[in-house]
């Protein structure tokens, strides 16, 4: 896919320090028209710095960054947009409250005015002809909070392109996206490919990146580690080049025989969402609940932990029949639940490492409502150093943490109970490789020890690899129920999309 | 692989904490160099003690701020609570029993507050905006709009008094400032409350009573309002149905001052009570180089601006 053309962009030499600490040194990347050009490397790597870098939101300490083959010096994210640079990142910036074409056009509808009037057909007409150009058929005149996560993608790809963007930078665009939707944004970029925009990808997902890339650079710790074409490398080449180091298998399951039952569930219901799950977990085992977004696997795991409440159904630990009316329930019955969302669910973004893993522990770590600050300490400690959590100081903002280290410190917070039940929603979603595999360790271990595990998640081949059985959920059912031995991608995927599995 | 270190956050906390500290020292310096009474002895306690009533209020404030609300009645219940108090005593009532009556409808209605906010769903600002009016209006109706006087020696001491040579109402102030600081810092309710402020939806999956810690925080600033009702009642030996008007403005001004943020999580008590005596010994210079009340107002509200700038400026 490559062409013999000038490169639209070339940075060389990128150095950046913060405080001291060198988060970049001597890093290049080129890009071409019509080129999609991946960004990868662990967290923490130096991705974000760099594309920031260009979008203006830092200042490089030093190298130079040629645009079009001249080089510019990029002060503020205004000169970023005005050199045809547009960044799309996984928090979208549009008004909710707004149509479509009030957001493509926001701060220019001078353009459709006449003496401060807008002209309101012209803006449709002309906000219909972005969105047929990326082959998004959309009614510009919907507001914004009605759309999809993914639509809500396309509207600001939309207003990239209207504002003259020749190099696109897509921050984990399929984060949170169905499949269909990550389908569609796919043809999206092929077709900006086609109109000789390049586009700068950054995801985790090695899947992806093969499906549509043409070339990958590999960052690892703020060096610039190497550039490949796609079609001359691989999976194994790749993960080598950001961990530094051989992976062997990305799942290690080592299972043992399940014991007795930890989780039983019947006819769990609520209105709209969930309708008649039924199934038990027993001590040992790690079952995987599959489905598409939106399939009530969330909903499922919220109604067993007691945030919401169900119209019908049952919960059962450890044979015992329990009333859950509120998260501190399924707490004191020994239910752990790892939430889908570090930012918004999982952590106190403005507290420390320390507050944040002792948060659910309080109750044990005090008497008569007083905190045991050497107790605490120590819970804390351990559960640091066993996740070997990355950090400066238990007391740092858990804010400042990398997104693996992050998702290890809501793990942690939750083990520290010792739970008999533990509830995993997305737990690899926005970590890195290394990461992941720890995660992936320590569901084994915790398994081994006897824990229940029930692992929702969107990665197939993660649910195919980590569970002893697979559930699948369509619209709120579930549609099937597969061994390890029995289940495949196909199968999963088929009862997942509402097919009949024979 | 490094963490990512975020320059600003590093610094914001020091900054934070040592900016309204160097604020309050600055206008001290000032004063006392244009004012050669500012730092007497009768003087100092004599800001302490005007400034106790403001403090009490602001120290209640800042927890129902760190859960990301706020407490627009605080001067209501403080008037309501003080009338209740005086038309008790009126009625030669206990002492005692006087101020337990007055404390219990303070934390009712702060309690009330609480229900509103977390049952009714209403937004802090529109719920305690309409109950500061709501408890006004019973202050007006139950003192029929006039003063209640009483005469009682014991009921008297709360606020007039003095111990050691020092006003009563200092010790009520530091008192409630250290035990205060130990629940923020050191027990349960305390962490919960910084989380519920910070991040709502996970603090309640973690387990926390979101609810309660809510209604919790609103009953306190209830209480210490109506504690506050009660020594200023005490000190002017009658309750007025129009005391407390708009002290909760200063009361706010004392928390953003102290640097606790209004969009919860963040903030400490010390530095609410820095805030306060800022404002305090604002009042108090400015009446000592007998600067109009007119004038006093604009400064006032010059110097809260000026610390909110520069305490932006820092952070950007």
């Amino acid at each position: 896919m490559m062409r013999m053309t000038a490169p639209l962009l070339e940075m060389e030499g990128i150095q950046k320090e913060f405080a001291g600490v060198r988060v970049l040194s001597d890093v290049q990347f080129s890009l071409y028209p019509g080129e999609v050009h991946a960004l990868m490397g662990e967290n923490g790597a130096g991705k974000s710095t760099l594309m920031k870098i260009l979008g203006g939101v830092y200042e490089k300490d030093g190298g130079t960054v040629r645009i079009h083959g001249k080089e510019r010096e990029i002060t503020n994210p205004r000169q970023a947009g005005s050199l045809g640079i547009a960044m799309i990142h996984q928090e979208l910036n549009l008004i909710p409250h707004l149509t479509v074409m009030e957001n493509l056009f926001l701060g220019r509808e001078s353009v459709f005015s006449r003496f401060g009037w807008i002209r309101w057909e012209r803006m449709r007409q002309e906000s219909r002809n972005w969105l047929e150009r990326l082959g998004v058929d959309m009614d510009p005149t919907r507001k914004v909070s009605e759309l999809s996560v993914g639509q809500q993608q396309m509207v600001e790809i939309a207003r990239a392109l209207s504002l003259e963007a020749k190099i696109l930078v897509l921050d984990e665009p399929t984060a949170a996206l169905t499949n269909r939707e990550i389908e569609s944004l796919f043809e999206v970029i092929r077709s900006l490919r086609k109109q000789g925009v390049g586009v700068v990808y950054i995801s985790h997902r090695m899947e992806e990146i093969s499906g549509i890339c043409d070339r990958i650079t590999v960052l690892r710790d703020g060096e610039y580690v190497g550039t490949r074409s796609v079609v001359e490398t691989d999976m194994d080449e790749l993960v080598r080049m950001m961990v530094g180091r051989e992976v062997q298998s990305r799942y290690r399951r080592q299972p043992v025989a399940p014991g007795e039952e930890r989780l039983r569930v019947e006819g769990l219901t609520r209105r709209g969402e969930v309708e008649d799950i039924s199934f038990s977990i027993r001590a040992g085992e790690i079952v995987g609940l599959a489905g598409l977004m939106g399939a009530g696997r969330t909903e499922t795991a919220r109604l067993i932990f007691g945030v919401c409440q169900p119209d019908r159904g049952n919960v059962w630990v450890s044979g015992a029949k329990v009333e859950i009316r509120r998260p501190e329930d399924a707490i004191q019955h020994g239910i752990a639940f790892v939430t889908e969302n570090r930012k918004d669910e999982g952590l106190v973004l403005p507290l420390s490492l320390r507050e944040n893993l002792s948060l659910p522990n309080l109750d044990s770590l005090s008497s008569k409502g007083i905190i045991r600050g050497r107790k605490e300490e120590s819970l804390v400690r351990e559960q640091v150093e066993r996740l070997r959590v990355k950090r400066n100081s238990l007391e740092q903002e858990v804010k400042t943490l990398s997104g693996g280290n992050q998702q290890k410190v809501v793990i942690g917070k939750w083990l520290a109970l010792s739970p008999q039940v533990l509830i995993l929603d997305e737990p690899t979603r926005g970590v890195d490789i290394g990461a992941k595999e720890e995660i992936y360790q320590l569901m084994d271990h915790l398994a081994r020890e006897g824990m229940a595990i029930l692992l929702i998640s969107s990665d197939l081949p993660e649910v195919l690899g980590m569970s002893d059985r697979v559930l699948v959920m369509h619209e709120g059912r579930l549609k099937g129920e597969f061994t390890q031995e029995e289940a495949t991608q196909e199968k999963v995927m088929t009862a997942a999309s509402g097919g009949e599995v024979t | 692989m490094k963490a990512p270190l975020n320059p600003s956050t590093t610094r914001v906390g020091l900054a934070q904490k040592l900016g309204p500290l160097l604020g309050l020292g600055m206008i001290v310096i000032v004063l006392s160099m244009i004012s050669r009474d500012f730092l007497s002895f009768t003087n100092i306690f004599n800001v302490l003690r005007q400034i106790s009533i403001n403090a009490l209020l602001a120290f209640g404030m800042t927890f129902v701020i760190l859960t990301g609300g706020i407490d627009l009645s605080v001067g209501s219940i403080l008037a309501l609570s003080g009338a209740f108090s005086a038309g008790m005593l009126a009625g030669g009532m206990d002492p005692v029993l006087a101020v337990l009556i007055g404390v219990t409808a303070g934390t009712v209605m702060g309690t009330a507050n609480g229900v509103l906010v977390t049952k009714g769903r209403v937004a802090p600002f529109i719920a305690t905006l309409a109950t500061m009016t709501v408890y006004r209006g019973l202050t007006l109706v139950y003192t029929e709009g006039r003063p209640i006087a009483f005469d009682n020696d014991v009921f008297a001491m709360l606020g007039k008094g003095y111990f050691l040579e020092i006003p009563i109402p200092v010790f009520w102030m530091l008192g409630t400032f250290l035990i205060l600081s130990f629940v923020l810092k050191n027990m349960t309710f305390g962490r919960h409350v910084y989380a519920v402020g910070g991040n709502e939806e996970a603090a309640m999956l973690s387990g926390v009573r979101t609810h309660r810690v809510k209604i919790g925080v609103y009953a306190i600033s209830g209480f210490f309002s109506s504690l506050a009702g009660i020594i200023l009642t005490s000190r002017l030996s009658s309750a007025q149905p129009t005391a407390g008007t708009t002290y909760e403005l200063d009361a706010i001004a004392a928390v953003v001052l102290g640097g606790t943020s209004l969009a919860g999580g963040r903030g400490w008590i010390t530095g609410t009570l820095i805030g306060a005596m800022i404002i305090g010994v604002l009042d108090n210079g400015l009446n000592l180089m007998n600067v109009s009340s007119f004038y006093q107002q604009v400064v006032k509200g010059g110097v809260i601006l000026l610390a909110v700038l520069l305490d932006r400026s820092q952070k950007s």
